[in-house]
């Protein structure tokens, strides 16, 4: 589904990643850990086509598709979500407006009708529910004085009601207290473990891992995946961290 | 052809049609303009075309008298080109616009607009101008003729009187004496005073005693705008208990041939009655490199004569190269209520100069100012608001926010308060905000799904929604879409 090729990434000129490669199969759970500062938001935004991210070398194929050919949102039309480690304010607009919206473009750039205001509404109130989040909470505006735990809960919430193909979740459990892991960890179960969709985790905590079993983890050190093992390796590096682990 | 060459083209084909007549305007020839420029004679020319009685002649001609002696505006933040008031028109009948054939002819950036505000194509000749679309327009879109005069016997039998000025000059001389010229005096400002001299047409609405308009005026007015001219001149008189609701302009750029408008709207409400009126403004603003365009300047303002009476101004200002307008309210009723709600966007070379004026005279007045300031590309956009308070006037209370939103790294975004206190007992409270979309905001909707454009629209519909929240349904979904296509272009 995914097959990132010896990516090389720059931010302001400063290269990040350097020579990543990953391959991500339809059905497939990774995780990722690293260091602080060892390039994974910066995967993360590359590979949503932020702009300021800039690719220098190699390549990323979705579905058959050049990735990087892609506008940001249409990587979204074809299904790529990211959850975000730090969710952005929007000021005056209300999530059911914002997400309403968002899944209306998605649909026109895939050629599907777009969903009325009654047909829209259904399913965020499924998936406010799914993720026992206040439907009044998602008439407020887009995470405007959320607490980081509701942020990344309503993170949840837009993946449940986008229905990604691949979803990039970068520290979506960071903030969020004993129960609402287990309530993340269930929603990502339950949106995305599907034969046709596939996760990539990056998270610095074992504890998420437990909810979400991964298929691989990876060590992502100095820009470049240096570590890759099944999910005993999690468990590994909580045990020594990543002192071993070539930079 | 650009929209600005078909005006300069339908300017020079009246200038063609005055020349071949040699007394062009004077007796016995009809023709449907005046000659170039102003004169006396041109007020004379004027006020014979509308037959109207010698007072309001003598009004116009003192005005124009007062006009002469005076100087236009200092500009403060605005970049005005000098104007030559005598390389210009002053009356053209209702008609004379030069037709097109079929929206073929229509600027293709125009009609771009009309199809992303939806317009329907009927409703698009209508604005653009196309020959006979008139008639069909309103068959097709609004079931005909009959709407308009099912609207206007509502209207009658609720005893509003809805009738351009000119007829209520004629037919309501006690009425139209009474407050023309009162709210907004003769000697007010520059343009006020050209408009008293030169004003073609307007709108005048009368609410008797406790009567609720029984409809938006927007709905009538809608179906019913007639290219009112650059002198717009507007008189509201909304007696005791009543209520009315009005919305002036149109979410469509309209072709005008007209450079300089110079409106006047005046408004009184008198004990315990209400006042809403809205404008959407979306007059040419020029090119993107900053030719042509409309130049706004216009002088609104509310007398709350009453105890109890409100007036509440909305305004959403996308378009005009130059805006220069202060919707104010006189606050001298005991417990009168302003409200000024105001978005102004501000793209590529236009300049908006725009606020409101509260002046509490009376005891217990409150007012609350809501302005929301968008600037993009290299605009620029100042707020400029006067909140003042008499001696006499007891437990006023004042409440103003000004909120700037900067697009790009070239626009400018001002905001000049004055504030005159004359009595302790004043409670006033000030904010103001700068803020630009954040690179964050954008990369978060578009990852969503919005593409770019999509994506600003939304953060800035945002950014203005407790203004928009104030406009009447139909208009608040046009205007939202009109945030957003005046600012393409403006990011990326
Ligand atoms: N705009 C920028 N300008 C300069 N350097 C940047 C910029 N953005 C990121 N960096 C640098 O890129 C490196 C990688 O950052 P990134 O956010 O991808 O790390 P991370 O692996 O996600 O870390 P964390 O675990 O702390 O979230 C860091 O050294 C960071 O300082
Ligand atoms: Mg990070």
């Amino acid at each position: 589904m995914l097959q990132i090729n010896n990516l090389h990434a720059t931010v302001a000129d400063k290269p990040i990643l350097k020579g990543l490669s990953l391959q991500i199969n339809a059905g497939e759970i990774h995780a990722i850990m690293g260091p602080n500062g060892a390039g994974k938001s910066t995967l993360t935004y590359t590979l949503g086509g932020r702009p300021g991210y800039e690719v220098t070398d190699g390549s990323v194929s979705f579905d058959g598709q050049d990735l990087l050919a892609l506008a940001p949102h249409e990587r979204a039309a074809a299904g790529l979500f990211l959850g975000f480690q730090y969710p952005v304010e929007i000021p005056g607009v209300s999530n059911v407006q914002f997400l309403r919206e968002a899944l209306n473009s998605q649909r026109k750039v895939r050629g599907e009708e777009p969903l009325s205001g009654g047909e829209f509404l259904k399913i965020a109130r499924a998936q406010a529910d799914a993720m026992g989040m206040d439907m009044e909470m998602l008439k407020r505006p887009v995470n405007v004085g959320f607490s980081g735990g509701e942020k990344k809960r309503n993170e949840m919430v837009q993946m449940g009601i986008l229905d990604p193909v691949l979803a990039i979740l970068d520290e979506t459990d960071s903030g969020l207290d004993i129960d609402a892991l287990r309530v993340v960890g269930d929603g990502i179960n339950r949106i995305m473990r599907k034969p046709d969709k596939a996760v990539l985790l990056i998270t610095h905590y074992q504890r998420l891992l437990d909810y979400v079993k991964p298929d691989f983890v990876h060590v992502l050190a100095g820009g470049r995946i240096v570590r890759t093992g099944g999910p005993e390796l999690a468990l590994e590096l909580e045990e020594d961290g990543y002192k071993e682990m070539a930079a | 052809m650009t929209d600005h060459q078909i005006k300069d083209q339908a300017a020079r084909d009246a200038a063609a049609s005055v020349a071949d007549y040699e007394h062009g305007w004077s007796s016995d020839i009809e023709t449907d303009f005046a000659p170039k420029g102003l004169t006396e004679d041109t007020v004379r020319f004027i006020s014979g075309k509308k037959n109207e009685p010698e007072w309001m002649l003598d009004w116009r001609l003192k005005a124009f008298r007062m006009w002469q002696t005076m100087e236009a505006p200092d500009w403060a933040k605005l970049n005005v080109p000098p104007i030559d008031y005598q390389d210009a028109y002053y009356y053209a009948a209702p008609k004379p616009k030069k037709t097109l054939a079929s929206l073929d002819e229509v600027d293709p950036e125009i009609l771009k607009v009309y199809q992303k505000l939806g317009i329907p194509i009927e409703e698009q000749k209508v604005l653009a101008g196309v020959e006979g679309a008139r008639r069909v327009a309103v068959d097709a879109v609004f079931d005909s003729v009959s709407v308009a005069t099912t609207f206007r016997a509502e209207l009658e039998k609720a005893g509003v009187i809805f009738r351009p000025i000119s007829e209520a000059i004629k037919e309501y001389p006690e009425l139209v004496k009474k407050w023309l010229g009162k709210i907004v005096p003769m000697h007010d400002n520059y343009f006020a005073t050209l408009n008293c001299a030169v004003f073609s047409d307007g709108t005048f609405v009368y609410i008797p005693e406790g009567v609720r308009c029984p409809m938006e005026l927007s709905t009538y007015f809608r179906i019913n705008a007639e290219n009112t001219g650059q002198f717009e001149r507007t008189l509201i008189i909304a007696d005791k208990g009543s209520y009315v609701s009005y919305l002036e302009g149109c979410t469509a750029p309209m072709r005008d041939e007209n450079q300089l408008h110079a409106a006047v709207v005046e408004l009184v409400a008198l004990d315990d009655a209400e006042i809403k009126y809205s404008t959407v403004q979306n007059w040419y603003p020029g090119n993107a490199e900053g030719l042509g365009g409309i130049y706004n300047f216009v002088t609104k303002r509310a007398l709350c004569q009453g105890a109890r009476s409100k007036v509440s101004w909305t305004q959403v200002e996308t378009g005009s190269a130059i805006t220069w307008k202060y919707p104010s309210c006189v606050l001298n009723g005991e417990n009168s209520v302003g409200e000024f709600y105001s978005v102004a966007v501000t793209n590529n070379f236009q300049q908006a100069d725009t606020g409101t004026k509260m002046i509490h005279n009376g005891k217990g007045s409150r007012s609350t100012i809501v302005s929301k300031g968008i600037s993009a590309g290299h605009s620029n956009n100042t707020y400029r608001g006067l909140v003042r308070v008499a001696p006499q006037a007891e437990g006023v209370r004042n409440f103003t926010q000004c909120d700037s939103l900067l697009l790009g790294s070239v626009s400018g975004a001002h905001t000049v308060p004055y504030i005159e206190v004359r009595n302790p007992s004043a409670q006033i409270e000030h904010e103001a905000t700068t803020s630009k979309i954040s690179d964050d905001q954008l990369f978060y909707a578009m990852q969503r799904g919005l593409a770019q454009e999509e994506a600003v629209a939304l953060i800035v519909n945002g950014f203005a929604k407790e203004v928009l929240q104030q406009l009447p349904m139909e208009f608040a979904v046009e205007a939202q879409k009109l945030l957003g296509i005046s600012l393409e272009g403006s990011v990326g």
